[in-house]
C-alpha cells in the first residue's frame, strides 16, 4: 500500500470513529459496566506504545542494561503524577534524558 | 441567546489553555514524520486528513517499525476507540443537530475540544450551542497544522543525536498521568506494557499494540469483576 493510501485509510477510520460517536452511538447503548470497562481503554492501549519505545532498542531487542530512557521515563512519570501536567511530563522526561546522555 | 460568533469565540477562549501541550506534540510529530521517511507534503497531509495526534503518532511508530498497512490501520482504529465513551456522553447534547452539521463537526472532534465543550453543552441549552465545539475544534486545527508545519521545517535542523523519538513514549505517558493514581489502572498499564515489550518480536505482523491492548482490557474486566464480589 502506498503512503498516500495508508494516510487516507488512517484518516478515514479516525473520522468514522468520531462520526459514529455523535451520529450513531446513544447514551443508552452503554450500561454502567460497559462504561467502566471503556474507561480502561487508555490504560490498556497506551502502554503498548510506551513500553516498547522505552525498552526495545534500535535493533529490536530488549535493553535494560545501559538504557537512559528507563530512568528518564520514571522521572517523567513521577513528575506527571504529582503535577498532573502534560507539558511538565514531556519536558521533564526529555530534560532528564538529555542530562543522562550528554552530562552524566 | 448569544450570537453564533460569540459562542464560537467563547469556544476559542475556553479551549486556549489546553492548547499549550498541543504545541510540542505537533512539533514532535512534524520532526519525527520527516525523520521516519515521509515527505513534507505527506506529513502535512497526515495532519490535514487525519487531524488526530495519537492516531498520527501511532502511525509513525508502527510505520518506522516496519508494520504492515493493515496492522497500522487497525492499531489506529484501536487507539481511536478510547473516544467511544466520550461520544456516548456528548451525543445526547448534539442529538437535535442536522446531519450535515454532524458530518462537519465530526472532523473537529478532538480530545481537547470535547473536554471543554462538554462542560459548556451541559450548562447551555441554546440552539447554537454547538458553535462552541466548532470554535474549540478550529483553534486546535490551526495550532496543529501550524506546529506540524514548523516541525517539518525544524526537522532538518534538529540533530538525530538529540533522540527526539523518545518524545513519543513521553507524550503517551503524559496522557496517562491521572490513571497512575488508580491501583487497577496501574496493574492494567503494567500488564499491557509487558505483553507489548516481550511480544514485540514474537507477535506476528507487529500486531503487538492490538494484542497487548486486548490483554490489558481483559485484565481490567477480570479485576473489576472481582472488586464487585468483594
Amino acid at each position: 500500500m502506498s503512503n498516500w493510501a495508508l494516510i487516507l485509510y488512517c484518516g478515514l477510520i479516525t473520522y468514522l470513529t468520531r462520526f459514529s460517536m455523535i451520529a450513531l452511538i446513544k447514551k443508552e447503548m452503554f450500561n454502567d459496566r460497559i462504561r467502566e470497562i471503556l474507561s480502561f481503554v487508555p490504560s490498556a492501549i497506551f502502554p503498548a506504545i510506551i513500553f516498547p519505545a522505552i525498552f526495545i532498542n534500535d535493533i529490536g531487542l530488549i535493553d535494560i542494561d545501559d538504557n537512559p530512557k528507563i530512568l528518564a521515563a520514571i522521572i517523567a512519570m513521577f513528575i506527571g503524577i504529582f503535577s498532573r501536567s502534560i507539558i511538565a511530563t514531556i519536558f521533564s522526561g526529555l530534560a532528564s534524558y538529555w542530562f543522562l546522555i550528554f552530562v552524566v | 441567546m448569544k450570537s453564533n460568533l460569540k459562542v464560537f469565540l467563547k469556544g476559542i477562549i475556553d479551549v486556549s489553555p489546553l492548547m499549550i501541550p498541543v504545541v510540542p506534540f505537533g512539533l514532535i510529530f512534524g520532526v519525527l514524520a520527516i525523520d521516519v521517511g515521509f515527505t513534507p507534503i505527506e506529513t502535512m497531509a497526515m495532519s490535514l486528513i487525519i487531524f488526530g495526534g495519537a492516531s498520527q503518532i501511532v502511525l509513525l511508530q508502527l510505520f518506522s517499525g516496519g508494520a504492515s498497512s493493515l496492522v497500522i490501520i487497525s492499531s489506529v482504529g484501536a487507539v481511536n476507540s478510547r473516544h467511544l465513551l466520550y461520544g456516548a456522553v456528548v451525543s445526547e447534547h448534539l442529538s437535535d443537530l442536522k446531519l450535515i452539521w454532524k458530518i462537519i463537526i465530526s472532523y473537529f472532534l478532538i480530545d481537547q475540544a470535547f473536554a471543554i465543550s462538554n462542560e459548556y453543552l451541559k450548562k447551555n441549552k441554546d440552539h447554537n450551542r454547538y458553535f462552541h465545539l466548532v470554535g474549540g475544534g478550529a483553534t486546535c486545527w490551526v495550532i496543529w497544522q501550524s506546529t506540524t508545519f514548523l516541525g517539518i521545517i525544524l526537522g532538518a535542523a534538529i540533530p538525530e543525536k538529540l533522540g527526539l523519538s523518545f518524545a513519543v513514549p513521553l507524550t503517551f505517558l503524559a496522557l496517562l498521568v491521572n490513571d497512575f493514581r488508580k491501583f487497577t489502572n496501574v496493574i492494567v498499564i503494567i500488564i499491557s506494557g509487558l505483553v507489548a515489550t516481550f511480544g514485540y518480536n514474537y507477535i506476528p505482523f507487529k500486531a503487538y499494540v492490538i494484542v497487548a491492548a486486548l490483554v490489558g482490557l481483559f485484565t481490567a474486566i477480570i479485576l473489576t469483576r472481582k472488586n464487585k464480589k468483594a
